[in-house]
């Protein structure tokens, strides 16, 4: 391999990582808050189907992307509503969120499948703004007072309401928050590094999302490496269809590398350092 | 007297079924440490809760200076210039103490960083040593406590409230604690000091205010109070002090521990070389700070852990680590965890008492239970142990404290047990409940039952053991006779130090 295809390479791992990098960041932003939201897959898919239909109807992708974005909200939204507000199960309301979410844009989405996208914006400036939003993240997370509440919340938050913080509202923010860096990273699978929609295009990056937001142990800069990381691993199993690996194997890479990845956690007990909270509704007076 | 810095007046609470607060009368000087003394549920955890903004009361009015004042939630309360130390700590482990007391009221950017000055100007000013830099989950109970104080301080709290501050703390600790408290008082400060140790009470409070079944029954200055009077208040009868244990005749080895090691939950070396032996009519009492290897001595000898060295024999017969085994074998096991480990808590207390002895004639038929016999037991022992419950068929989950305990006491003490593991067997039970466990535990060793008691409580240690040991970073020093030792000593060995 030369130094030209080795660049290219590097290029297509970036690209590949982008949607990991901006769906894990939102994840991280939910679960620092104490929410475990496993919807990041229908999050992802509404926010590229989104994205799609808005660039098509007014050809200005920039527009799509925000219409991506607050779809993405929407769909958290409902998630924190079910979670926080009801108390019900996060997992269960995550994994219906998947469901509803891919459920959702596969039927709205069926009379764009196919459809040449009318004007698309290039990768790299999704990348740069997934890099600086991983950066501004951890600035807020560790050095700002919202960051210190955000953290808190997920940590104890009988002790932060004590102390007069709304963590209802820390929590709803956080897991909308999340929704919206979950539905610009199906923006940008739509408008951009696809150019195009078909049903099922998130190909289960959401899940990778979630699992590289606990290889990372909750931090935004190790999540840049880690999803450029997967980024290789997914451009490896591209560039070997053509080396007579059979295809089921490199389909079903995703769901082996997540096995792997939790594996992985597990062996380092990188668990310890889940916020204490994590996946527990909060009821006050309840301790 | 000046004027009353807070003032209550005919506070009342009621909750369904009981009135918490009944037409309270409360005043609070500045520049004094008032002791506000009562046992469980009477009262006092109400009314702080009241006074912090986490309940509103009924009937009655609250004044501060003279002003009449609604609390609306903790956040208030601390505004107005109430503080509370909770009993126990409500602090993000994982962060320091900056970011701790920087939550919710520090500056938009580097809130923590920016905190730390006024840390340290508090804790200079009072005595009150804290690291803003550490982590909160590495520090001490006393440490932590020293960083709820700073928090009130930080607010501006002038009515500092201590939740049974000294309950986690070791006599050296406590004895720094009160040094804070001298210094806050000199200062102008007034404290509220909840607590039912009455030593600790007469040393440091001004005032003494008694609560008992939500009323206030007694107000005395503490010079003039003696403990046998406030003993009587706060229980309405007289209460004798005296050691409870009489000379035991002792029996032939029932336990022998040697070079014990066992690592923790989390892979870490938890005790290292324990060596003891315990005879028959014994009680051996094993003080020490919570999380030096207690838990893992009592795992090993009731088979939940495996040790990783040494050897454990129960009459000469190394054990085996099956929990179920060690019971038919004799030995009893009252953990620490009532609810969790003790009992089923959404199982009934017929069912609970039969936890142990379900799968054998008489309580079992082949492979059904006999609800019949299952019945009778928890009719006899309910009568025996004085549970007070609804009925047999109450979940365990809806009682008291103290009931609990009775269920697993009942449980665990009713077959004729050759060693009995009491870990804080009188955790948070009020001064009625304490005695009837002594009381049991003692009863059983003058019928041969050796006892390991393992408590944080040093006059419960004190007051029970025949010998002491202290559990020191999974090192036990000791055993030694408990006359040869007082408070001051194994407060001394359980921070690692020398008697």
């Amino acid at each position: 391999m030369d130094s030209g295809e080795l660049l290219a390479a590097l290029g297509r791992s970036v690209a590949f990582g982008t949607p990991i990098l901006l769906a894990a960041l939102g994840e991280i932003l939910a679960e620092r808050s104490g929410v475990v939201n496993l919807g990041v897959e229908g999050m992802m898919a509404v926010g590229a189907l989104a994205a799609f239909v808005t660039t098509q109807t007014t050809g200005n992708p920039v527009l799509g992307v925000l219409v991506g974005i607050v779809a993405g909200g929407i769909a958290g939204m409902l998630h924190a509503f079910v979670s926080i507000t009801l108390r019900a199960n996060q997992f269960v309301s995550g994994l219906a969120l998947s469901m509803l979410g891919l459920g959702i844009a596969g039927l709205l989405g069926k009379r764009y499948e196919g459809q040449p996208l009318v004007a698309s914006l290039p990768e790299g400036v999704f990348s740069g703004l997934a890099i600086a939003l991983a950066l501004f993240l951890w600035l807020v997370l560790y050095l700002t007072r919202a960051g210190l509440t955000l953290r808190s919340v997920g940590e104890n938050p009988a002790a932060a309401d004590v102390l007069g913080v709304n963590v209802i509202r820390v929590r709803y923010l956080a897991v909308a928050l999340g929704g919206m860096f979950a539905g610009l990273a199906g923006a940008f699978l739509a408008v951009s590094y696809r150019s195009s929609w078909t049903e099922g295009m998130t190909n289960q990056l959401g899940w990778i999302a979630v699992a590289l937001t606990i290889f990372v142990a909750w931090d935004p800069i190790r999540a840049v490496f880690g999803a450029f990381f997967f980024g290789l691993l997914y451009y490896l199993a591209f560039a070997l269809q053509n080396s007579g690996i059979p295809s089921m194997f490199l389909q079903a890479l995703p769901y082996a590398l997540v096995i792997l990845v939790l594996a992985l956690v597990a062996l380092r007990r990188r668990q310890g350092a889940a916020p204490e909270a994590l996946g527990v509704p909060y009821q006050r007076g309840l301790r | 007297m000046a004027e009353p810095l807070l003032q209550l007046r005919g506070i009342t609470k009621r909750f369904p079924g009981v009135v918490a607060n009944d037409r309270v009368d409360l005043e609070v000087y500045p520049g004094e440490v008032l002791a506000l003394l009562g046992e469980n549920g009477a009262g006092k955890s109400t009314l702080i809760s009241i006074l912090y903004g986490l309940y509103r009361p009924d009937e009655g009015e609250i004044r501060l200076e003279g002003q009449p004042i609604q609390i609306a939630s903790p956040r208030h309360a601390l505004e107005l210039g109430i503080g509370l130390v909770p009993q126990h700590p409500l602090l993000v482990g994982r962060h320091t103490v900056a970011e701790n007391l920087a939550l919710g009221v520090g500056a938009p950017l580097f809130p923590a960083q920016r905190i730390i000055p006024q840390i340290t100007r508090i804790s200079r000013a009072y005595g009150l040593q804290v690291d803003p830099k550490a982590q909160v989950h590495t520090l001490s109970p006393g440490e932590k406590q020293r960083v709820e104080i700073v928090r009130s301080l930080l607010g501006g709290a002038r009515v500092l409230i201590l939740d049974e501050p000294t309950s986690v703390l070791t006599p050296q600790e406590a004895e720094a604690l009160f040094g804070v408290m001298r210094e806050l008082r000199a200062a102008g400060r007034s404290l509220i000091f909840i607590s039912h140790k009455l030593e600790e009470v007469l040393g440091i409070a001004d005032r003494v205010v008694v609560l008992r079944r939500g009323k206030v029954v007694g107000g005395v200055a503490a010079q003039e109070a003696t403990k046998a009077q406030l003993a009587e208040l706060m229980v309405g009868r007289s209460v004798s002090f005296e050691r409870k244990r009489q000379a035991p005749s002792l029996g032939g080895v029932v336990l022998e521990v040697e070079g014990l090691a066992a690592r923790s939950a989390r892979g870490l070396e938890a005790l290292r070389g324990v060596s003891f032996q315990l005879r028959a009519g014994e009680v051996l009492g094993v003080a020490g700070v919570a999380g030096n290897g207690q838990s893992e001595l009592i795992e090993v000898l009731s088979g939940l852990r495996k040790a990783s060295r040494g050897a454990v024999r129960l009459e000469g017969q190394p054990i085996s680590a099956n929990p179920a085994q060690l019971f038919k074998a004799g030995v009893s096991h009252i953990p620490e965890d009532r609810l969790g480990m003790g009992t089923v808590p959404s199982m009934n207390v017929a069912e609970n008492l039969a936890l142990r002895e379900y799968d054998r004639p008489p309580l079992a038929r082949g492979l059904l239970l006999n609800p019949k016999a299952l019945e009778a037991q928890a009719r006899a022992q309910v009568r025996e142990y004085a549970v007070a419950t609804p009925s047999i068929y109450t979940p365990t989950r809806l009682l008291s404290g103290g009931n609990i305990q009775k269920v697993i006491l009942a449980r665990e003490l009713s077959g004729h047990p050759k060693l009995i593991l009491a870990v804080h067997p009188t955790y948070g039970l009020d001064i009625g409940a304490t005695e009837q466990v002594h009381r049991v535990l003692l009863e059983k060793t003058y019928q041969g039952a050796a006892v390991l008691l393992v408590s944080e409580d040093l006059e419960e240690i004190l007051s029970l053991s025949d010998q002491v040991a202290v559990l020191y970073h999974g090192e036990l020093k000791g055993p030694f006779p408990v006359e040869s030792v007082t408070r001051e000593s194994l407060g001394l060995l359980m921070t690692g130090g020398t008697a």
